[in-house]
């Protein structure tokens, strides 16, 4: 319940929070603290230096960009849960996030919780994760050597790892516009004590004269990273995406190691990513 | 605001509750005060071999940092008591401070003060202890299995070996038995969890060799009296115990635990005021916990569905240590239970206490009796299924028969009132049974879909704690009767001091009531003194369903001392004799002469003037009364729980929960409601989340909210409640208590629903709490 | 070493140095001698310590106060107009919303927040507006009984 005494900087830019962030050894950046600070309190995180990036000017907001590959989101790190879910611009292009967002927590966590940090911390039980993925989100970073993007499927490397350097920060997230007839969906079994995702399911299916053209599907709490559900989608694509087809095709979704606690074994993890799987595969499939 | 028996009237206590205003002991700051952090033991078991305290005592802002040592050399006893015993048994010391080993995770081995509480973590961090694990054991029957002593005392780690009942005669019944069922179960172990953290401030005046205590109780007078008894051994006198709002309790704030000696110890060495407030992790490996029982139970019934037998084996945990009242939780208020409404001709029951390397188990929001309403509403929902009589028609043929009463049961108690099957009736009209049944048989056909459970629970318990002798005979080490002081004043205002200690229950609303009602008052016009050994001559406390029922009664009979003496005085102005006087609506009127007449506040002012005065009488008005009940009250109902089970996860969802009651005269509808929703949504929490979960080194794995699933206003419903009204015939109001109604009666409700739900795939019995995943694999087998 | 900070509270300018590892709820609750907040937990899950800060309801046990400079927080004492209790109060007093109390503070916080982003809440709303708020002592019924006479009365 109390932290062990640390200095507290504060950070005006980017480039302030990276200077920062290479003379302190030992710093943590604080954005909304909702991932630092409780471990903080229970003193399993003890950084000699905060830095909080919270103030930081223009990592808020979502905003539409147009690029040569199609019309783009842009979302800064700060921006917070509450924000992503009541994005009218993620409401209509990428739902799926803010369909995640909402589902984080309660409205307390997400008034405070941000994107980059959700994602920097990268808990395996995070709904954001998986929804980025099935968005085809990319996540960009900046360090003392410039600024570089990443897949968000190559950013969850494992169990709270990502691909940021220790001398870098998240700056935001891109997600490409959803296109015409693709539906999205993201569904959770929640932990009934801490309110992570037992199982998070997030698919997008995209339908044109009935026919399946593209499908994806990746699940947060089942294993270290988001479980990538490819192999399913590969079975969908290419046809009606009816419910017999959707309901074989989730067999093909296996969890390597998947996570265990007292809630729930791997077991019934890898099981409930089928059922949910299916069932965000089927809700994503009727919106599009 | 008028208040009469029986209206629902907001609560007066709300006010500064709802404006941030209450007072809490951490709201508490006195002048100097210091912050204590305890230093708890990490390992279940362990020696110690030393504790290092030089780095802790140089920490910036410490003021001192003690152990066991001090507690000796300040000359306190230091022990923590058990505060009921049972024939042989063991009960091994429990020092305040540990010295030499280690029984739990949370065992206190020394404390820090500080100026202010960040720094007192701080340098409690930097204490060091050496320890020697030894092998650890959590589980109440496998730790009389040659697991590791814990106790030199307590040979197998069993702390007693109880029985009741008739054993030849239940085996004859056994051996005769057209039809038997039989259950192995576990009573999941529960954190109280009370939002408010445990927290004292002891404050020690060396000057009067005195001190006052601030702190978390539900019974400050038992807590002063334990503490004098056996940890701080100070004279009673000269020991004040002050209980400022108590944010919950539900058991947990009733028990003596060693921390409130360890912060007087602190104070007394430092001379200053110092506050301890527990941390969330650390009131969870700490509070006493509740349940934790490991069963096997048979019922025997005849060709027609009676009840001919019921049998009990129950380990029950103890835990570490013996807490205040923890040996009579499994024995007198569970065994004595086991008759539930049924008349059973034959019971058996043996229960073994055991030592285990957990946090200690004690009362619990029912304490006993949601064990004992566990284990007979699974039985007979068994039974039901065995007979093919259904869950409506099993009970019905063995609810003891209104003219029965007074029932003696088979298990030492005589249920003075009672009838059952109304309450019955009423819940399945409620619940709308017969299209439940149809809508679960349409389900049924298509094993793919949600499942449609109906769950029945029929309770009752014995509470309204206790006739002294009744309990004193069984062991207690202190009488269960109440107090209360009513206080008439000049002007005809009233105060009431009380030896309930309110923690949420609203007695400054409910005893207002019964003393406006019977005096003619509004319910401003009294004012309700508790939770203060310096303003409260003495009392019990708040727990086992019993203000109303004792404390309420101590008022009332308090109340009709004063209109007895109130009428002599108004005779004496009215120039009438007392037996013509008559009193209502705070009016004295001479029988037949009804232009004859006093006012309330006439009469009472005279009381105090004593100028025109009877010669025979005193002048004052004001009653004490030590009330003692003849018996316990006997609260029964009717539950029945309705879920949706999703085979394909396993998950539950609550579509609906009835749950008639009778807890006979009620003062205030609204508090009665509230009591038994909250107990609802804790049975409901048991069935369906809650669970403390151990590994093989007695590590709780489940110590944090990230774990532990308290129910979550998301995943309940809106209940659906009524009464029937059976006035208990031998308390002065007629009530009997509700505080724990709902938190017995849920959890088989819940259960055999959910069992019902997945009768399709012939599952006999789950172990609570029912997650997700225990459903699922069930369908799966 | 403290830190200055500046935040308003209830309406009113408050300048204090703060050791940075100061958590919003211990300066309300040591600092200001605002106690109306509580803390029932240690894994923001409780509620109990909600507050709002810029018209946004947060757990104060996590976060900084620091994170809170130059902002203006409401708690629980500054939730009525004077003694005009406001509806979310009065609708927990009519409909015995609370029992000890203790959670109730960061309850109205929670309840209050709802109201003004969704005036007229279903039962579901509500009870999903209030996940991230624990009472041990009501079983939610009366607390959903509460909003709802709040959100009426404010109709």
């Amino acid at each position: 319940m109390y932290p062990a005494k640390f200095d507290y900087v504060r950070a005006h830019s980017i480039e302030e929070a990276l200077q920062l962030l290479s003379q302190h050894e030992d710093a943590k950046l604080l954005a909304g603290g909702h991932s630092l600070i409780p471990m903080m309190k229970l003193r399993l995180a003890q950084p000699t230096t905060v830095i909080d990036i919270g103030r930081i000017d223009g990592l808020r907001g979502v905003r539409r960009i147009s690029g040569d590959d199609g019309d783009t989101l842009q979302i800064g790190a700060l921006t917070t849960h509450a924000e992503l879910a009541a994005s009218a611009e993620l409401r209509e292009h990428a739902p799926v996030i803010a369909e995640a967002a909402a589902a984080i927590g309660d409205a307390q966590v997400r008034h405070r919780g941000t994107i980059g940090g959700n994602i920097a911390h990268a808990d395996p039980a995070s709904d954001l994760p998986a929804a980025l993925l099935a968005a085809g989100a990319t996540v960009h970073l900046q360090g003392p050597s410039g600024t570089r993007t990443v897949p968000a499927s190559a950013f969850f490397v494992d169990l709270l790892t990502t691909d940021l350097g220790m001398d870098e920060l998240v700056t935001g997230v891109e997600v490409p516009v959803r296109g015409e007839g693709t539906g999205q969906a993201y569904l959770k079994f929640e932990h009934p004590a801490s309110g992570y995702a037992v199982v998070g399911a997030a698919a997008a299916v995209s339908m044109r004269g009935g026919e399946c053209t593209a499908a994806s599907i990746y699940l947060n709490g089942v294993c270290a990273t988001p479980l990538d559900g490819s192999a399913v989608a590969a079975k969908i694509a290419g046809t009606a995406a009816d419910d017999a087809t959707i309901n074989a095709a989730v067999a093909a979704l296996t969890a390597e190691d998947p996570l265990a606690d007292v809630y729930a074994s791997g077991e019934y993890r890898a099981h409930l990513a089928k059922v949910y799987a299916k069932r965000a595969l089927k809700a994503a499939r009727d919106r599009a | 605001m008028s208040g009469k028996i029986g209206s629902a009237i907001k609560r007066r206590e709300d006010p500064a509750l709802i404006t941030g205003r209450g007072r809490y002991t951490d709201d508490l700051k006195l002048p100097g005060m210091l912050h204590a952090a305890i230093v708890r033991s990490p390992h279940a078991h362990a020696r110690i071999r030393g504790i290092d305290i030089a780095a802790a005592k140089a920490s910036p802002g410490v003021h001192g940092v003690f152990t066991a040592e001090d507690v000796n050399a300040a000359g306190l006893p230091g022990m923590v008591p058990v505060g009921w015993l049972l024939p042989e048994l063991k009960t091994p010391p429990h020092p305040i401070l540990a010295s030499e080993k280690v029984n739990h995770v949370g065992d206190a081995v020394a404390v820090v003060v500080a100026d202010e509480r960040y720094q007192a973590r701080d340098a409690a961090d930097l204490v060091e202890v050496d320890y020697e694990p030894l092998p650890a054991s959590s589980n109440p029957k496998k730790t009389t299995e040659g697991a590791q002593q814990i106790h030199d005392e307590a040979p197998n780690n069993i702390a007693f070996d109880w029985e009741i009942g008739d054993r030849a005669k239940t085996d004859a019944a056994f051996a005769a038995a057209a039809h038997t069922v039989e259950v192995d179960l576990t009573n999941n172990r529960l954190i109280p969890f009370a939002i408010e953290p445990r927290a004292v401030i002891a404050d020690y005046d060396g000057d009067r060799g005195a001190i006052t205590v601030h702190m978390t109780t539900q019974n400050p007078h038992v807590h002063r009296l334990l503490m004098c008894l056996a940890s701080l051994g100070f004279p009673e006198h000269k020991v004040r115990v002050v209980a400022p709002e108590v944010g919950g309790g539900f058991g947990s704030k009733i028990h003596h635990y060693a921390d409130e000696t360890i912060v007087c110890l602190c104070s007394i060495k430092l001379g200053r005021p110092v506050k301890w407030t527990a941390t969330r992790t650390e009131t969870n490996l700490t509070d006493a916990h509740g349940r934790d029982h490991v069963t096997h139970a048979e019922l025997a019934l005849d060709e027609g569905g009676k009840i001919t037998g019921l049998r009990v084996e129950t380990w029950a945990n103890m835990g570490a240590y013996l807490s205040t009242f923890a040996p009579a939780v499994p024995t007198y208020l569970y065994g004595t239970l086991l008759s539930g409404q049924y008349d059973i001709p034959a019971i058996h029951a043996h229960v073994v206490g055991t030592f285990t390397n957990t946090c200690p188990v004690d009362a619990y929001r029912g304490a006993g009796r949601p064990e004992a309403t566990f284990v007979v509403e699974r039985l007979m929902h068994l039974a039901g299924e065995a007979t093919g009589l259904g869950p409506a028609e099993i009970r019905r043929r063995n609810f003891v028969r209104p003219d029965a009463f007074p029932y003696e049961t088979q298990v030492a108690l005589t249920y003075d009132s009672g009838n059952y099957e109304p309450a019955l009736d009423r819940a399945l009209e409620l619940v709308g049974y017969d299209a439940l049944v149809a809508e679960q048989a349409e389900r049924r056909k298509d094993r793919t879909r949600p499942q449609i459970g109906i769950g029945f629970s029929n309770f009752i318990e014995a509470c309204g704690l206790a006739p002294s002798a009744v309990v004193g005979s069984l062991g207690a080490q202190a009488g269960q009767w109440e107090s209360a002081d009513v206080r008439v004043h000049p002007t005809g205002t009233v105060t009431v001091y009380t030896g309930s200690s309110s923690h949420g229950q609203g007695h400054e609303t409910t005893f207002a009531q019964i003393v406006a009602d019977k005096l003619g008052l509004e319910v401003d016009q009294v004012e309700v003194v508790h939770g203060d050994t310096d303003k409260v001559q003495f009392g019990m406390g708040t727990y086992g369903s019993r203000s109303a029922a004792v404390g309420g009664s101590a008022i009332a009979r308090s109340v009709e001392k004063i209109v007895e003496k109130s009428k002599r005085i108004a005779a004496h102005l009215l120039e009438a004799s007392a037996e013509d006087i008559d009193f209502a609506g705070g009016k004295f009127t001479v029988k037949g002469s009804p232009e004859s007449s006093l006012g309330w506040a006439d009469v009472t002012l005279q009381a105090y003037l004593a100028h025109n005065y009877p010669d025979d009488l005193e002048p004052g008005l004001s009653a004490t009364t030590f009330y003692d009940p003849s018996n316990f009250t006997y609260p029964f109902g009717s539950h029945i729980c309705v879920v949706e089970v999703d085979p394909e996860t396993g998950n539950t969802r609550l579509l609906q929960y009835v749950a008639v009651d009778d807890v006979g005269n009620v003062i205030n509808p609204m508090i009665v409601e509230g009591q038994v929703h909250g107990g609802l949504a804790q049975g409901i929490g048991q069935a369906l989340w809650e669970g403390t979960a151990y590994d093989e080194q007695a590590q709780l794995l489940t110590g944090s909210l990230m774990d532990y699933a308290l129910p979550k206003i998301h995943n309940l419903p809106m209940y659906t409640l009524d009464r029937t009204v059976t006035p208990c015939p031998h308390n002065p109001l007629g009530v009997k208590g509700v505080g724990e109604a709902g938190a017995i009666a849920s959890p088989p409700a819940v259960v055999n629903a959910v069992l019902d739900a997945l009768q399709p795939w012939g599952v006999r019995h789950l172990d609570m709490p029912l997650h997700a995943e225990k459903v699922w694999r069930a369908t799966q087998a | 070493m403290g830190v200055p900070i500046k935040v308003q509270v209830n309406g009113k300018t408050y300048e204090r140095t703060v050791e940075p590892r100061t958590l919003l709820v211990h300066f309300l609750r040591e600092e200001l001698g605002l106690t109306g907040t509580n803390v029932g937990c240690e894994t923001s899950l409780c509620g109990a310590c909600t507050v709002m800060v810029d018209g946004k309801t947060v757990k104060s046990c996590t976060q900084l106060a620091l994170q809170a400079d130059g902002s203006s927080v409401t708690t629980i004492e500054g939730i009525a107009d004077g003694d005009r209790l406001s509806a979310v109060q009065e609708g927990f007093w009519e409909k015995h919303g609370l029992q000890c109390g203790y959670c109730t503070p960061g309850m109205i916080m929670a309840a209050t927040h709802l109201l003004s982003e969704n005036p007229k809440p279903s039962e579901a709303e509500i009870r999903a507006g209030l996940k991230g708020n624990l009472c041990r002592c009501t079983g939610y019924h009366n607390i959903v009984e509460a909003v709802k006479y709040a959100a009426a009365k404010m109709a």
